[in-house]
């Protein structure tokens, strides 16, 4: 099996689901000859052709909406928007035309479409270039948002996504596109839209996490480990519509639970899940949920951007302060 | 007229020729080395931030190769309390307004003090968002009419911009109201990748303004004489009432589009090469030194003055110590709020 790095495996999913269904586009701004400013879309433009891997002119609102009308024809289109900073206008469409097709034609037009986005901070991009948006995607009703935190869950919910009949936002933290690899199989294997990732068992308490976030996590959880605390870490990579059924069931074992993630706290997508656990778990749980997130701040330049994500201490730290409560 | 219908204005050909009589401040020599060293200047800036960026003292950088004289000419067309609203490769414009390099290098380096401007106070900041500071510039204008001030916005996009809907608008709104508002594209031929004939099906972007309803016309981007005559002209008759209109300035990017692009993937040398013959620095030097107002003398002198003002600026960059931490939440909000203090103070105890 090949070592993939995450945008690797992006790369693959789009490869494999142009060749498995010629209704599936690519299209964006410099995803073509260039292949991607990030590379995901390297070579597909030589092997698919000019007509099947669009580079588009400059303008994001358009490339959503053009993805819309695609969609709503049958044809499987994944439009590239080249950070997420520059998701905003876009939003336009996803609110107002994407995610509401089916609703208004009850069922008689749909839009299978996919938009892609590199998210998130710690690669020390310019201004506007590591925002985490996920939350204000996630409140949209109608619309999937997926957030992968390792190369082969990137490459099988890619090709969920694009086979899913429904419009899915599809982010991806620049942070792993390189970091790290592992062997992906380029099976054409889908993963489930709507089912967390269990990435550790632990007894005493449950991390709940991700997009890049979910590396500090793992890394608390190894920390907490030698201290002699069991620490679960679960990887939400289908933030909406949320899995609610696996977090609940582990936070009821365990009765704790940090949520981390490197958006504002402020209606945060941890702040639904600690209301649902708080509905659904509420008898079970020793110890009040606890939250490390980004601050409700602008997302601070490189130079202070490390004091703005949250790191392996912080998260560690809110796992000591939930197992202080007897 | 060119092929696009638009004129296109020159003054200076590559050769170093003028092939129209000069405007009055081209007749000045000091003027025009003022211009040159201007860009001469934007060019060590640009070496400089290029060699910080290669040895992980800066981030991502937009070079301006090519097209000092878009900037410098945009600039030096404007008075100093015009505002002006920059895309994110405008840095010759921002130098000559008084953006320091200090405060660039701080920008490019990743801290928020680079867009705190000690000279042009009511500059905008870079505009990284491709295209969505034209309306801003109607605004800016807006204000400037309410309040019967006789100034002018003036907002610098490039050529990929004016595929985003927020440049139709605002020139559309600039147009409805009279606006003293002057927009210039930087048109460089490329937005990464994508060339102009794939951005866009119209003959030139200038042509853009006529269904705006505002006077468009194109320039010789690499003629700063011509850019600096042009703008001026655009910026006096909005200045004097006469109302927005759009420059096209055509020049080429010669380098990569920022260090993190590697424009070979998507164009060759024969592509390139043409337009280094094009080139603003040597297309002034020449005329310069044609009319006797320059030699060898004074251009390795000038060259080593502008390198000098950069280096010194860029160790002053190295030398300024990172924001406190609090800083990330001190300037959200004119006031704290409670709400907001708390995290900040937890963020402060380490929490
Ligand atoms: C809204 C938006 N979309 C995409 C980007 C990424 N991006 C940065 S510069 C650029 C091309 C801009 O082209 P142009 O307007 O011609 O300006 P130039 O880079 O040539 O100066 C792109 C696509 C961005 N910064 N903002
Ligand atoms: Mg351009």
């Amino acid at each position: 099996m090949e070592e993939l790095n995450l945008v690797q495996a992006v790369n693959r999913a789009l490869a494999r689901a142009m060749a498995d269904d010629p209704s599936v586009v690519v299209l964006g701004e410099d995803v073509g000859r260039d292949g991607g400013v990030f590379r995901a879309t390297d070579g597909l433009w030589t092997r698919f052709g000019d007509e099947r891997v669009i580079d588009t002119p400059l303008a994001e609102a358009a490339i959503a909406g053009v993805a819309v009308g695609m969609a709503a024809q049958g044809l499987r289109p994944v439009a590239e928007i080249q950070f997420t900073g520059f998701i905003y206008p876009p939003i336009d469409q996803l609110v107002n035309h994407a995610s509401r097709l089916r609703t208004r034609t009850r069922g008689r037009l749909a839009c299978p479409m996919v938009l892609r986005a590199p998210c998130g901070g710690g690669i020390h991009a310019p201004e506007h270039h590591s925002e985490s948006p996920e939350a204000m995607l996630a409140q949209i009703p109608g619309l999937r948002v997926v957030l992968p935190s390792s190369p082969a869950r990137a490459y099988g919910l890619l090709l969920a996504a694009i086979r899913d009949p429904d419009p899915v936002v599809f982010l991806e933290p620049t942070r792993l596109y390189r970091a790290l690899r592992e062997p992906v199989d380029d099976n054409g294997e889908a993963l489930p839209l709507d089912r967390c990732f269990v990435l550790r068992e632990g007894k005493d308490i449950t991390l709940v996490t991700w997009g890049a976030t979910v590396v500090e996590t793992l890394a608390a959880a190894e920390l907490l480990a030698g201290e002699g605390i069991a620490a679960g870490v679960i990887d939400v990579a289908t933030l909406h519509p949320l899995d609610q059924e696996t977090i609940v069931a582990a936070v009821r074992r365990t009765g704790r639970c940090v949520i981390a993630h490197e958006a504002p706290l402020s209606g945060g997508w941890g702040a639904e899940i600690a209301a649902r656990l708080a509905e659904h778990a509420f008898a079970s749980l020793l110890a009040p949920i606890q939250r490390v997130a980004g601050y409700d701040t602008v997302m601070p330049l490189p130079r202070l951007e490390a004091h703005y994500l949250p790191s392996t201490q912080r998260i560690a730290a809110a796992a000591r302060r939930a197992m202080g409560f007897a | 007229m060119t092929a696009s219908g638009a004129s296109l204005s020159r003054f200076i050909g590559p050769d170093g020729l003028a092939v129209a009589a000069l405007p009055d401040f081209a007749r000045d020599a000091a003027e025009l080395v003022r211009l040159y060293r201007a860009m001469l200047l934007t060019r060590a800036f640009d070496e400089k931030a290029v060699a910080l960026q290669r040895t992980g003292r800066l981030g991502t950088f937009a070079v301006s190769l090519g097209q000092e004289a878009v900037s410098v000419g945009v600039a030096a067309g404007m008075r100093a309390e015009d505002v002006f609203l920059p895309s994110f490769r405008e840095q010759g414009g921002q130098l000559w307004r008084g953006v320091t390099p200090l405060e660039l290098f701080l920008y490019w380096g990743g801290d928020e003090r680079g867009s705190d401007f000690k000279g042009p106070r009511q500059d905008f900041p870079i505009c990284i968002p491709v295209g969505s500071h034209p309306p801003h510039a109607v605004g800016v204008a807006m204000a400037f009419k309410l309040r019967r001030e006789p100034r002018v916005a003036v907002c610098v996009l490039g050529d990929g911009a004016t595929s985003k809907g927020d440049f139709a608008e605002a020139i559309n709104m600039a147009g409805v109201w009279n606006a003293p508002a002057v927009f210039v594209v930087n048109n460089n031929r490329w937005a990464i990748s994508v060339p102009l004939a794939r951005q866009t099906a119209a003959r030139s972007l200038a042509q853009k303004a006529v269904a705006a309803g505002i006077p468009g016309e194109q320039v010789d981007g690499n003629d700063v004489v011509a850019v600096r005559a042009t703008v001026e002209r655009a910026v006096e008759r909005a200045r004097g009432g006469g109302g927005p209109s759009l420059v096209e300035a055509l020049t080429y990017r010669l380098g990569d589009h920022t260090t993190a692009d590697d424009a070979s993937r998507y164009r060759d040398d024969a592509e390139v090469s043409p337009h280094w013959a094009e080139e603003p620095v040597l297309r002034l030097r020449r005329h310069l030194t044609a009319t006797g107002a320059w030699d060898r003398a004074r251009e390795e002198q000038a060259i080593a003055a502008a390198a000098a003002a950069v280096n010194a600026d860029a160790d002053r960059y190295l030398a300024t110590p990172a924001q406190p931490r609090e800083t990330i939440f001190d300037f959200t909000y004119a006031a704290m709020p409670a709400d907001l203090d708390a995290q900040r103070r937890a963020a402060l105890g380490g929490a």
